[in-house]
């Protein structure tokens, strides 16, 4: 049995939970214990609630028409850009651009920093990105006859340094990963940046895993562009956001063409709207960009440097309790200070989906695959991956049904 | 039993699968792959008298894929070609012990019987149907 040390813990679980109705819910006649944060996250009532409320109250579509519902509409719709300006501390709401979701996000900072790439010009990604961060980037090299450099990954799961700086070395653009949604490490990004920088390239950060789990400052990494997720930080699906800087995405060419993003369309020649609406046309997921401000301020209130905290703690149980187990390989950093609280794994020579099937069983929700990053699990030289991902409502007795859930897997199987 | 899934029958034949390996020079061969576990099967077969005469598989993959093929080699070897013909879905789910399987591992017992289904008709110059097809996958 774990002991938890509930006294140093910053978040409060009980009344966390409290909040997420389908926890309350059983699987399989068990406890739901839900570790598949990294692929999305739960809801918090507050923000279905935002959902309901703006669909019964003042459903509307925003920015064009006069009424009192649209006002209302667009006006909740615009405080959601303010609140993520707020949450990773860009300059302006300028900055925010709402796409359906992170992958989209990464298509637009692709298409934004690539218009005028010539050939033999140079993109650099690393072996831990995301598929939604590798393959815009290898698709519009070989449109435009760009070369793609991979970074390599160490024995430590970490970014190799000396490679990157010598791929970088005439760069045009250097996307890659905050967070490792495979590995779990946290990429020094503010440092990356700045090497990236020093040799004139400009950089794309996927924040997709990180911005749900660590406090993220996108003026003190310094960063040209970042991606985020709505639904991986509780939420609703169907959002995502592009931070750009103004200047940069002031000069790039818009992504979609319609209604919305336009000025004003003459028969031989239309001009674009302003930021940030130049990149968002037609009618935006307005009912769930509103419901991400809810979980906005549910993280704000609870605070990103305690969840941090509260992750870190779960870190080292689960590092501990899967330790103990025989044949268990974890693929990520040993250090809790170094990752997040998503750990891929495999037991023996049993399939992930085998290993999934059998915790779901016991009511325990994890994901089995390649978690969209094909060229990582090649390089660590497995098919695929179980993978258990952590967030605020977990705690000791999730590590703990995990553990014993994973004892039970090896008892049926070998 | 901790889970409806992993059924005595499916334990077995994973953990003593029958048939595993290769014939020297099979007369008809057909693999494929289900994207979601990456499992990969492969059946080998043998024909005589309008019969199976030898069959084995190879693959890779989850329990329910390796012991779902392991045990159709053994409904299969002997059985006329037309009996083959109609081992179903239905056929292969009850030799499997009727698993609660679900609506996605499904597939992972389905592969081999779609690879065993393509192997046939391969040797018979035919080609399996959109619908039979459909029905496995």
């Amino acid at each position: 049995m774990l002991e938890p040390e509930i006294a140093a813990h910053p978040l409060d679980l009980e009344k966390i939970r409290l909040d997420f109705p389908i926890l309350k819910r059983t699987v399989h006649g068990k406890r739901l214990v839900y570790l598949d944060n990294a692929a999305t996250t739960q809801k918090p009532q507050q923000v279905i609630d935002a959902i309901s409320d703006y669909y019964s109250n003042y459903n509307s579509n925003i920015h064009r028409s006069v009424h009192l519902l649209a006002e209302e509409a667009t006006e909740a719709f615009e405080n959601t850009r303010l609140k993520v300006q707020n949450f990773i501390n860009a300059q302006s709401t300028d900055e925010i651009v709402f796409t359906k979701n992170a992958t989209e996000a990464l298509n637009v900072a692709a298409r934004c920093t690539t218009s005028s790439l010539k050939p033999g010009d140079k993109i650099v990604v690393t072996e831990m990105d995301h598929h939604s961060n590798f393959v815009p980037w290898q698709q519009i090299a070989k449109e435009k006859r760009a070369q793609l450099e991979i970074v390599f990954t160490t024995e430590d799961y970490e970014i190799d340094e000396s490679d990157l700086e010598s791929k970088l070395d005439g760069a045009k653009i250097f996307a890659f990963t905050h967070m490792s949604n495979v590995l779990g490490t946290i990429n020094n990004a503010r440092k990356f940046t700045r090497i990236a920088h020093e040799k004139g390239a400009l950089v794309v950060l996927d924040g997709a895993q990180s911005a749900p789990h660590i406090p993220v400052n996108v003026q003190d990494i310094g960063c040209d562009y970042f991606a985020l997720s709505a639904h991986k930080m509780l939420g609703p699906t169907g959002v995502g956001c592009l931070y750009g800087k103004r200047d940069l995405l002031l000069k790039a060419p818009p992504f979609l063409l319609g209604g919305d993003m336009i000025r004003e369309v003459h028969r031989d020649r239309t001009t674009w709207n302003d930021l940030p609406w130049k990149f968002e046309a037609g009618t935006s997921n307005i009912a769930d960009v509103i419901a991400f401000a809810a979980a906005l301020d549910y993280l704000t209130r609870l605070g990103m440097k305690n969840l941090q905290i509260h992750e870190q703690e779960i870190c080292k149980a689960v590092l501990a309790e899967l330790s103990k187990i025989e044949d268990l390989e974890i693929y990520g950093p040993k250090d809790p200070e170094r990752r997040g609280a998503v750990f891929a794994f495999n037991l023996g020579g049993i399939h992930a989906h085998d290993i999934a099937s059998i915790l779901d069983a016991e009511g325990i929700a994890i994901r089995s695959g390649h978690h969209c990053a094909q060229i990582l699990m090649e390089k660590l030289g497995v098919p695929a991956t179980s993978r258990a991902s952590f967030y605020l409502y977990n705690g000791y007795d999730d590590v703990d049904a995990l553990s014993k859930g994973l004892h039970k897997v090896r008892e049926v199987l070998n | 039993m901790s889970s409806d899934m992993y059924k005595e029958i499916i334990l077995d034949y994973y953990k003593n699968p029958r048939n595993k390996g290769t014939l020297e020079s099979p007369q008809s061969v057909a693999r494929d792959s289900n994207p979601l576990c990456g499992d990969v099967v492969e059946m080998q077969l043998n024909f005589s008298d309008g019969k199976v005469s030898e069959i084995k598989f190879n693959g890779d993959g989850c329990a329910i894929s390796q012991a779902s093929a392991s045990m159709l080699t053994e409904v299969v070897m002997g059985k006329t070609i037309e009996e083959v013909r109609k081992i179903d879905k239905n056929v292969l789910l009850e030799n499997l012990g009727s698993p609660n399987l679900g609506a996605v591992r499904i597939k992972c017992a389905l592969l081999p019987l779609k690879v065993m289904k393509t192997a046939l008709y391969q040797y018979l110059g035919e080609s399996i149907t959109r619908e039979e097809s459909n029905s496995l996958s």
